[in-house]
């Protein structure tokens, strides 16, 4: 027999019996769909840590001023500043690991549009934060060198900012009031959303340091009045980067061996990793689990197979009397039993997908199945078909033919 | 020309447990091409057990069996499979057809292990076989819409699809009526006279007065080997069934 009449005999043979092929399919499609949804759960989670720690910046370090004991008297990070604009120099310029820095000072502001008025955080930058944060004006531009240079009353306007102050209009070009100082705005960063921890990233102004310090608050001459952004060369060399900047900032600021360090490093790429392991072990587990249910819906192949060759006994005696081999009974019930597998795969693929579809609306996650998870689907459904079915067919195939045409 | 069937001291025993239990008695047999024979006998005289090695279905524990001048006593099981395809038709007593399958499908039944590939090939050699008992009309009917005799044609239809050298017949009207009985037996009949060798097995004596030969079994043993001019098959009157 050639392998398209043993398909169409196994076929045959199933649908002879609809709804119990269904319901033996039904385990297989349970197996496979719970692997795909699951997976397709896992990725989608994994994914949307990667972005949301991808949106706060490219390989992102923050040095903090301050103590890191909680001992004495001592306040916590940022109570006091210890970082100098030279040290700010010498990161750029000395480290290997560091692609490039930039001072990040903040201070809550009121700021008035014509119309509105808002309160909300300002930042004062150099240009760089814009590159370490990854972050592109929608409209308008960021400000320049020179406006920097010249302490130029510019602000870049966060998506939420421009929507409480003027609505749907474009407000690049307009003047804005903060602390009652006019503004010129040069530009409208694009949306980042919400932060790991929930704040809202659009929620800000940007203004060049220098104006910072001139017009917001006062300077503090060699110290900064905040902190540093740092961005790593790659997402590898944040490690690399931190003991950097650890050993140069100890250096610079003289503190002896032993002593506690008089700034803080954190590593955001390391918090992010940390992040993608735990959902990356979410994944598997919740895979394992579904493969759990897809060997379950193999054992059901196996069960019916085995009450179907006792059940067809006759039939196969007959198969055999009239000269079927043992390979060709052999071969239709490994069909019958590869027919179940691969038919309860491709519904439980659909089936599947619907469901990681429907999740992913639901918990705004991005759907991601990889074709490798469907290919091995298909592959696992195959070989729970055989594996499960050999036992069954042998037994079919090694009948006596004679007990066989004899069996009530 | 060579006898088609030749048992020579034929002997098969069965194991029970520790006995052995023997069920073929030292058998020799000649039948030739185009005979009818009908093997009689109580339950347990061996006669199942003699058409199961002359089906190639078993083997002999000792003795030479040679079909169609071929030994086939000492055949494994896929090579029997193989004569059983393309030289023995079946039929059985409980027709053993398959459920919910066309009449047409399962007299092609037999052509797929044969391997004829081609569906046109099988459907036509199965519509025929059909027409030939009677039932080209019928061929898409399931066995559940058929009557027992009808059903019972089916099967002689499925053991002539290959052409076979040789038709076995298991009791084949073990489980019809008098009147069903002897419409199979007129076309065994039929077929014998179109030079078809017919091995027959039954226990009813009417039966076996339709072949041309009976062999009468006893404990294992071929106690009679007679000639006999076969008693025409016919249709008992409503009358003669009352009587």
């Amino acid at each position: 027999m050639n392998t398209l009449s043993i398909a169409r005999l196994s076929t045959r043979a199933l649908l002879r019996n609809k709804l119990r092929s269904f319901l033996t399919m039904l385990g297989v499609v349970i197996g496979v769909g719970a692997v795909i949804a699951m997976v397709a759960i896992g990725e989608g989670a994994k994914r949307r840590v990667e972005e949301t720690f991808e949106s706060m910046g490219t390989n992102l370090l923050i040095v903090m001023p301050g103590s890191a004991s909680s001992g004495g008297m001592r306040g916590g990070f940022g109570s006091q500043a210890t970082l100098t604009w030279g040290d700010l120099a010498a990161v750029r310029t000395e480290l290997k690991a560091v692609r490039t820095a930039a001072p990040v000072m903040r201070a809550g502001v009121v700021v008035q549009s014509e119309e509105q008025t808002w309160t909300t955080g300002l930042i004062g930058t150099s240009t760089e934060y814009f590159t370490i944060r990854n972050w592109r004006a929608s409209s308008g531009r960021m400000f320049s060198e020179d406006e920097v240079e010249s302490s130029a009353k510019v602000v870049v306007l966060g998506r939420t900012v421009v929507t409480n102050l003027f609505g749907a209009a474009d407000p690049v070009g307009q003047t804005v009031r903060i602390r009652a100082i006019p503004f010129l705005v040069v530009g409208v960063l694009e949306g980042k959303g919400q932060s790991p921890m929930g704040s809202d990233y659009d929620d800000t102004l940007v203004t060049p340091y220098t104006t910072y310090s001139s017009k917001i608050a006062a300077g503090l001459g060699k110290f900064i009045a905040g902190s540093m952004f740092v961005s790593a060369m790659s997402e590898r060399d944040t490690g690399r980067a931190q003991a950097e900047l650890e050993s140069l900032l100890r250096d610079r600021h003289r503190l002896a061996p032993g002593s506690d360090d008089d700034f803080s490093v954190r590593n955001l790429a390391e918090v992010a990793r940390a992040q993608e392991q735990g959902t990356q072990i979410l994944t598997t587990l919740l895979a394992a689990i579904a493969t759990v249910s897809l060997l379950v819906g193999g054992i059901g192949i196996m069960n019916i197979m085995l009450v179907s060759v006792t059940e067809r006994t006759r039939e196969i005696g007959v198969r055999i009397a009239v000269g079927a081999r043992s390979w060709d009974v052999l071969a239709q019930f490994l069909g019958e039993a590869l027919a179940l597998s691969l038919a309860g795969g491709a519904v439980g693929i659909l089936f599947g997908l619907f469901a990681a579809a429907q999740l992913a609306r639901l918990y705004h996650w991005p759907f991601l199945v990889h074709a490798d998870v469907i290919v091995m689907s298909v592959g696992f459904s195959a070989a729970v078909g055989v594996v499960f079915g050999l036992y069954p067919a042998r037994k079919a195939s090694r009948l006596d033919p004679i007990e066989a045409l004899r069996f009530e | 020309m060579a006898p088609l069937i030749q048992l020579a001291h034929v002997h098969k025993l069965y194991r029970m447990g520790d006995e052995e239990v023997p069920a073929l008695r030292d058998v020799s047999l000649q039948i030739e091409q185009g005979e009818f024979v009908a093997v009689m006998g109580a339950s347990g005289s061996g006669k199942s057990t003699l058409m199961n090695v002359i089906g190639c279905l078993d083997r002999p524990t000792s003795g030479r069996y040679l079909l169609d001048g071929e030994d086939v006593s000492t055949l494994g099981r896929n090579q029997l499979a193989r004569i059983r395809s393309e030289r023995l038709g079946f039929v059985f007593q409980h027709f053993n057809l398959l459920a919910r399958t066309s009449a047409q499908e399962n007299v092609e039944l037999p052509l797929l292990y044969a391997g004829v590939t081609s569906a046109a090939e099988r459907s036509e050699r199965a519509l025929r076989a059909l027409t030939r008992v009677g039932l080209g009309e019928r061929a898409q009917h399931q066995p559940n819409q058929l009557s027992g005799g009808q059903q019972q044609r089916v099967a002689i239809a499925r053991a002539l699809v290959n052409d076979p050298k040789l038709l076995l017949a298991d009791e084949p009207t073990g489980a019809l009526d008098s009147r069903t009985s002897m419409e199979v037996m007129a076309l065994f009949q039929e077929l014998s006279a179109a030079g078809i060798t017919i091995l027959l097995v039954t226990h009813e004596a009417d039966i076996g007065r339709c072949a041309a030969r009976v062999l009468t079994m006893r404990d294992g043993a071929i106690i009679t080997d007679e000639r006999q001019t076969p008693v025409r098959a016919r249709i008992p009157t409503p009358l003669e069934r009352v009587a």
